[in-house]
């Protein structure tokens, strides 16, 4: 029962990777009991689940995902908002307002309007309804500080790291605070607007530099690189 | 009006342009071409010269369009203005509403539409110079868009004609071949599924020669195959190199 591939292979859709006893993992598929990749991407085994961990893909809304999005628009009875996948998600108000929400007493377009940006978990999400957010855990909600970032959805584990080293260490040498969108959003809030464009110009690297090896050291002494230029001027 | 050449084979068993009668045209091909688009490729195939774009999943706009079950494919084929000889009028004709419809529904069954309800794909291609064969040049391009775009798919689509001249059967038909000789079977092929997604035929072959015709066309998507798959990787090939593990 073979695989067809080395580790960390590159490979194109509808290319064999094993057969047999294995198990189809993300980014592909099977047929007549053989898994073929279904995206471009780095073939990977782990405990025969064959993988692939995807270089172009897009946001797909899954339960429990925290995300940040744009608030569309207005609605009779929440909002629509735009949270980077193929589907508009929504808000309802009486999550917003944690009470029943009464169209004559609320006055919806107040409390969020088009353009506000939030922080949200979906909180249900199927094949025939369009997902739904929710904003009623802490650190969730609007946001009314800081600056956003933009980066491939399938480069946010990247950003986080393994078992959250990079992201640990950037909050650490920068003292921002950094909330990741699963959905390619990513917020930095700090005390100065400096620090942020600190934090910021980190995740830049880390997207343009995604590929290479050792990535968190060369983080850290860009990190501490740049401290020291500020501080010079400073002096 | 160029005066149509008498032989389209000669003496030697050579075409037109030189080529033995079971060779392609040379072909290259780029991925990630356009930064505007979600997914891109540009095919060069022999005088053909085409970009496809491709763009989505996303909602479907008009609305009424999606489909509560599985994701709209959409096609524009389209040959610029200045793609042949004589100028194109731009305004879509009746052959490139046709030929739209014609991808599309040999590149659906490449894309698993099932798992994205109620979302649409646009896929544009446009012609910027055309020597026959442009429709097999197109597909080749826009499954290579979609790939691109991250949109799953089960194989790439690869295409190739084969047709009739001087009544020998020859791979890979060019403008004049195609006009001047007897018939053209152009192919749509998924390799690692071994699957035809189009077929059509214009001319007449006996089924002998058909059988023939298929399954040069055949070998020459499977050639084709080999670059398409190169091109892709190459666009993705320094993140393959050296990609590390930390997860």
């Amino acid at each position: 029962m073979p695989t067809y591939f080395e580790k960390k292979q590159l490979v194109t859709p509808g290319e064999l990777l094993a057969e047999g006893e294995y198990l189809p993992g993300s980014n592909t598929y099977t047929e007549n009991s053989k898994i073929y990749a279904s995206r471009i991407g780095l073939a990977d085994c782990d405990n025969k689940r064959v993988n692939v961990v995807a270089l172009r893909a897009f946001y797909f809304p899954k339960v429990g995902d925290m995300v940040i999005g744009t608030v569309l628009e207005t609605g009779f009875s929440g909002w629509t908002v735009d949270i980077k996948s193929p589907y508009t998600a929504l808000l309802r108000a009486s999550d917003v307002l944690s009470r029943p929400f009464k169209p004559q007493n609320d006055e919806l377009s107040q409390v969020l309007s088009g353009g506000d940006l939030i922080v949200a978990k979906i909180a249900s999400y199927d094949r025939s309804h369009d997902p739904q957010l929710t904003v009623g855990e802490p650190g969730l909600g609007k946001i009314t500080r800081g600056q956003i970032i933009k980066v491939t959805p399938s480069k946010i584990p990247r950003v986080i790291g393994r078992q959250g080293s990079m992201i640990s260490m950037i909050k650490k040498e920068t003292g921002c605070q950094i909330i990741l969108g699963l959905n390619g959003v990513i917020l930095v809030t700090g005390k100065t607007p400096a620090d942020e464009d600190l934090a910021m110009a980190a995740i830049q690297k880390i997207e343009n530099e995604s590929h290479t090896s050792g990535l968190t050291d060369r983080i850290t002494q860009f990190l501490k690189e740049e401290k020291q230029k500020i501080g010079g001027k400073q002096e | 009006m160029n005066k149509k050449p008498e032989k389209l084979i000669n003496k030697k068993g050579l075409r037109l342009d030189g080529r033995k009668p079971d060779e392609l045209r040379p072909v290259k091909i780029e991925v990630g071409v356009l930064a505007n688009a979600d997914g891109s490729a540009y095919i060069e195939h022999g005088k053909n010269k085409i970009l496809a774009a491709a763009f989505g999943p996303k909602e479907m706009h008009p609305k009424h369009l999606s489909l509560p079950d599985r994701m709209v494919l959409r096609c524009r084929y389209h040959m610029a203005p200045f793609s042949v000889g004589e100028r194109k009028s731009p305004a879509p004709s009746r052959r490139e509403i046709e030929l739209s419809k014609v991808i599309r529904e040999c590149l659906e069954p490449s894309v698993f539409v099932e798992y994205y309800p109620r979302t649409g794909v646009d896929v544009f291609i446009e012609v910027l110079q055309a020597d026959g064969g442009t429709r097999c040049a197109s597909i080749t391009a826009a499954s290579l868009a979609l790939a691109d775009a991250g949109i799953p798919m089960r194989d790439l689509v690869v295409a190739c004609a084969a047709g009739k001249i001087d009544d020998t059967v020859v791979l890979d038909l060019f403008d004049t071949e195609d006009k001047v000789g007897c018939a053209d079977v152009p192919v749509a092929f998924m390799p690692n599924l071994n699957a035809v997604t189009l077929l059509q035929m214009d001319g007449i072959l006996t089924p002998e020669e058909f059988a023939k015709a298929v399954n040069m066309a055949i070998d020459g998507c499977r050639k084709i195959y080999d670059l398409q798959k190169e091109a892709l990787k190459t666009k993705y090939m320094l993140i393959g190199q050296e990609e590390e593990v930390e997860e």
